[in-house]
């Protein structure tokens, strides 16, 4: 495996940054912590990772102010030449108002702040985030969120589903589909055309030893360095 | 000058606020309500002048930020 240099942003809000970089560091990669406020990306970045959290407390809608942060003109630079990023939960929700994600997350169906422990159905692999899972394989990973109700319409996903842009599916412990929260078909993670944005509600950090419940975050995000 | 915003989700997009409500009115006991909708209201004092520039401007606010157009609408209404 390759040794990746991490760049974890930092929004006022945020809270899940020292679990990803606990995260990456526990996989051997280095990492560093991006304050918003910074216009540039450390020069020598393999990933940008957007964090989970409550950036800017979630007022007007989620991410939609995080997005126009100075360091988010760097990520959108950064990911139009290729460069790979990963939004996690606040970090997905900032993606898709910064446009580089397609679609929307809104509230919850039930209304609910939705924390626990969650099986999700991979349903494609051939991309550099979880190409070390297999095709309909059934994992388990927590969530924890209010607004992780997906939305696209119907001809955007139609494309999304036939680009192998759909990366995750909420499902049971036998990898059948499951409503969780109202998402579209189901969907727990997507990614852009090009495959090199990627957006999840769960939390694959938050999973990668088997003595808190799963270790299945680790192999999800391991798939970095094995591209 | 005055602006008022108003934010909702799109005909199409599921309201579960406005649902969750329906359902609520309902169990009250009011049985004449269709559809409940539930959007936010933004009020913006502008520095301005010229009332059709300002509608413009904030429209303009609403694309940039106070909507995501991709799951809601919005109406604009200039007050004194």
């Amino acid at each position: 495996m390759k040794k990746l240099n991490v760049s974890i942003l930092q929004f006022p809000g945020t809270n899940c940054e020292y679990d990803t970089v606990y995260a990456f560091r526990r996989l051997g990669h280095e990492t560093t912590l991006v304050w918003h406020k910074e216009e540039t990306l450390p020069k020598q970045s393999d990933l940008v990772v957007v964090p989970g959290g409550f950036s800017y407390g979630d007022y007007l809608r989620a991410g939609s102010i995080a997005r126009f942060s100075p360091v988010m003109k760097a990520v959108q630079a950064y990911a139009a030449e290729g460069g790979k990023v990963l939004g996690i939960c606040n970090g997905f929700q900032i993606l898709t108002e910064a446009h580089l994600l397609p679609g929307a997350l809104k509230r919850n169906q039930n209304l609910h702040f939705i924390s626990r422990i969650q099986h999700l159905k991979v349903v494609d692999t051939d991309n550099a985030f979880l190409n070390l899972c297999k095709k309909d394989e059934v994992l388990n990973i927590p969530i924890a969120h209010a607004d992780g109700n997906y939305f696209v319409d119907d001809e955007t996903l139609d494309d999304m589903e036939r680009n192998g842009q759909i990366l995750l599916r909420y499902c049971d412990e036998n990898g059948e589909p499951m409503v969780v929260n109202g998402s579209v078909r189901q969907i727990a993670g997507i990614c852009n055309r090009d495959k090199n944005v990627f957006g999840l509600m769960p939390h694959p950090e938050r999973a990668m030893e088997s003595i808190l419940g799963s270790e299945d975050g680790a192999r999800m995000l391991e798939g970095f360095a094995n591209v | 000058m005055k602006a008022i915003v108003n934010v909702y989700l799109k005909e199409g997009v599921l309201d579960p606020q406005g649902k969750a409500v329906h359902h609520a009115l309902g169990s009250l006991g009011f049985d004449n309500v269709r559809d409940v909708r539930i959007g936010k209201q933004i009020v913006l004092q502008l520095d301005a002048t010229d009332p059709e520039a300002a509608k413009k401007e904030v429209e303009e606010m609403a694309e940039t930020l106070l909507a995501n157009t991709v799951i809601e609408e919005y109406s604009v209404e200039i007050v004194e």
